[in-house]
């Protein structure tokens, strides 16, 4: 399916350290920048996020980044144009994050064969459902080759992750608590949920995704899964040091 | 009888569906696993029947206005929702999900309200149930509707602010959901209206049912015929207008209006008129019209009136003005202050500024002398008292 995004699950078997970032945010022309340093910095996957008014599944920091962003004039239309080139670039696994209802607007089918002209390996859109994706855009997605990476959280019974894993190319986004995003939850008391996914033998390896936000999160995040994203935790790194090479090496090198 | 129903995966026609994150899913197929089990037995219609009558004081008067029937030159009754325990239809919305709720064995409710109204009937539900009560409210919303936020505390509910966006209904919706993410296991989310993720519109629709069932039977005794040439009701998400509709959709007669809130005109960009403005997407986990920008972000509405103040509609209600079952026109705030200040000099109610939108449409419509319209009066206008002074301020 999605080359980069199987070599990269291949080739690396923990530790997988993938980071969020909204696009438009802080400023508008930030997005070639944050990719350059996130790559140079040993980053291994990275979540572009295209902003939404109402992005229910998230908490406060993404919430007002996607905000500004819209102020800032951020569309998908316009982030299709700044990626054009992106390929040229890097060679890093990119995919693209956000809710359905821009994604409608742009079309589903535009939308899809524009991630595959610019080179984006998948898509996170948490609020389309499975039923849904599998009734009327999996076969899109399946001729594109563009994955489409699907959650689960500690409520999603063993059944409906198998049959999620059975849908899923790429990996799976295990969502770490009952929560929206940047919520700093602790980890350790997820164990038994982490210990019932990893019994389960998936085909997909999984990411631990919400509330990864320091050393000590990633850590016990990649003791029970192929690595870890972080989202809000750098948003707020970004909105109070900027994006300068070296404010993103900082950040990334406490992980490494 | 004529009533409406999605198909078995939330639909009407194109509209509603369940678009929500993973997060939600196990708590929404819960529900829609359950919900019309639970809501069709027997043993669950005798407790919720019998509160209706007794707590919250149903059925509610069919007023024959006299005074609005000679000044509009038709038979035009008022259908008193304003009359039902704590001020507007909401309620009965309210005592039916609290019995769900304890069914579920749920242990804590959430909702979102704008007006107030949810919220206060919520909060009332609660009360009486014993269950533990949130209410998010946006910022905006608690400043102009002081009175319910007052109320819900009394009642023992927690009022949270909801502080992103337009600090409106849509973001208090926003807010709640998230809620519901954080509480997934125990907690129920009584949303107020015909919005939200299958099986929400149908299971709120089925509860202020009992509007237009009460209706039919009080047209038969006053006038022979159960059903009238119009009706007429205010629209956010749309719970009173479908209540008022329910049992009179396609029945061959009557007409179904449902007046958006114009807010300054649809043109003004402070409107909250979805139908006459919003495109085809998806909201709070529904498929349906909104009022969005070409890139599909929601553009924050504007309405004089709390409780409209929404940039969707409920997905029947899209079904409904697709299909031609019902028309949607709009109002605006002028016209609706205009609405409440007659009806309570003419009739002696003070109307919510909500329901004041179906009522000013009234005077737009062209009647025969002969036809039988009903207003569906949803709410009283206590809780708007600060707007209505602010207002007779500036007139006087």
């Amino acid at each position: 399916m999605s080359t980069r995004i199987q070599q990269l699950f291949s080739k690396k078997k923990g530790k997988i350290l993938s980071i969020y970032f909204t696009a438009g945010y802080p400023t508008l022309n930030d997005t070639l920048t944050i990719i350059q340093n996130l790559a140079d910095a040993g980053v291994d996957l990275i979540e572009i996020g295209f902003p939404f008014s109402d992005p229910l599944a998230d908490g406060p920091v993404i919430q007002q980044s996607s905000q500004k962003a819209i102020e800032n004039g951020m569309t998908l239309k316009l982030l299709f144009e700044q990626l054009k080139n992106i390929r040229q670039q890097t060679n890093i696994p990119i995919i693209l994050m956000g809710y359905l209802n821009p994604v409608l607007q742009f079309g589903i089918q535009n939308f899809v064969e524009k991630c595959v002209v610019v080179g984006i390996d998948g898509v996170i859109i948490p609020d389309l459902p499975v039923d849904y994706y599998e009734a009327h855009f999996k076969n899109l997605f399946k001729n594109n080759k563009l994955a489409n990476i699907l959650l689960i959280t500690p409520e999603t019974n063993s059944d409906r992750v198998q049959m999620i894993d059975a849908l899923s190319d790429g990996f799976i986004y295990m969502v770490s608590s009952n929560s929206i995003t940047g919520s700093e939850n602790n980890l350790a008391h997820q164990s038994d949920y982490f210990d019932r996914i990893n019994q389960l033998n998936l085909t997909n390896p999984t990411l631990i995704g919400f509330g990864i936000h320091d050393k000590h999160t990633f850590e016990s995040a990649c003791k029970n899964s192929s690595g870890a994203i972080i989202g809000s935790a750098f948003v707020k790194h970004l909105a109070t040091y900027g994006t300068s090479r070296k404010t993103i090496f900082d950040f990334v090198k406490v992980f490494k | 009888m004529n009533s409406i129903h999605p198909d078995k995966n939330g639909f009407y026609g194109e509209f509603g569906g369940a678009f929500i994150p993973e997060m939600l899913y196990p708590n929404i197929h819960e529900l829609q696993e359950q919900y019309l089990g639970i809501i069709n037995t027997t043993e669950f219609q005798q407790e919720f029947q019998s509160l209706l009558k007794d707590y919250v004081g149903r059925p509610t008067p069919l007023f024959y206005s006299k005074n609005l029937s000679a000044e509009f030159g038709a038979h035009i009754y008022l259908k008193r929702e304003d009359l039902n325990h704590t001020g507007a239809h909401k309620i009965n919305n309210t005592i039916g999900q609290i019995l769900l709720a304890k069914r579920l064995h749920k242990k804590r409710i959430i909702a979102e309200t704008g007006a107030g109204q949810h919220g206060v009937a919520t909060a009332t539900a609660c009360a009486l149930a014993g269950i533990d009560c949130t209410i998010f409210m946006g910022e905006i919303d608690i400043q102009r509707q002081m009175p319910n936020v007052e109320r819900m505390k009394l009642l023992g509910a927690k009022v949270i602010p909801a502080t992103s966006g337009s600090k409106t209904l849509k973001d208090a919706t926003n807010e709640a959901i998230r809620e519901w993410i954080n509480n997934p296991v125990d907690t129920h989310y009584i949303i107020g209206s015909v919005v939200g993720p299958h099986p929400y519109p149908d299971l709120v629709a089925r509860f202020q049912s009992v509007i237009s069932q009460e209706i039919k039977q009080q047209l038969l005794e006053k006038t022979g015929d159960e059903n009238p040439d119009y009706i007429i009701a205010c629209i956010g998400g749309g719970s009173n207008a479908i209540g008022a509709f329910y049992h009179f959709i396609d029945n061959g007669k009557t007409k179904l209006i449902a007046v958006e809130a114009g807010g300054e005109g649809i043109n003004s960009g402070k409107t909250a008129a979805t139908i006459a403005l919003g495109k085809k997407g998806i909201i709070h986990g529904s498929k349906t019209y909104l009022i969005q920008t070409e890139d599909g972000q929601i553009i924050e509405p504007h309405s004089i009136s709390a409780g409209l103040d929404y940039p969707g509609i409920g997905p029947i209600h899209a079904y409904l003005h697709d299909t031609g079952k019902a028309t949607v026109v709009n109002i605006t705030d002028k016209e609706a202050l205009e609405a409440a200040f007659y009806l309570s000099r003419k009739d002696g109610i003070i109307p919510a500024l909500e329901s004041a939108h179906a009522l000013a449409y009234l005077k737009k419509m062209k009647f025969k002398s002969d036809d039988v319209v009903i207003v569906n009066l949803s709410g009283r206008g206590d809780k708007d008292m600060s707007t209505y002074q602010k207002f007779m301020n500036y007139e006087h």
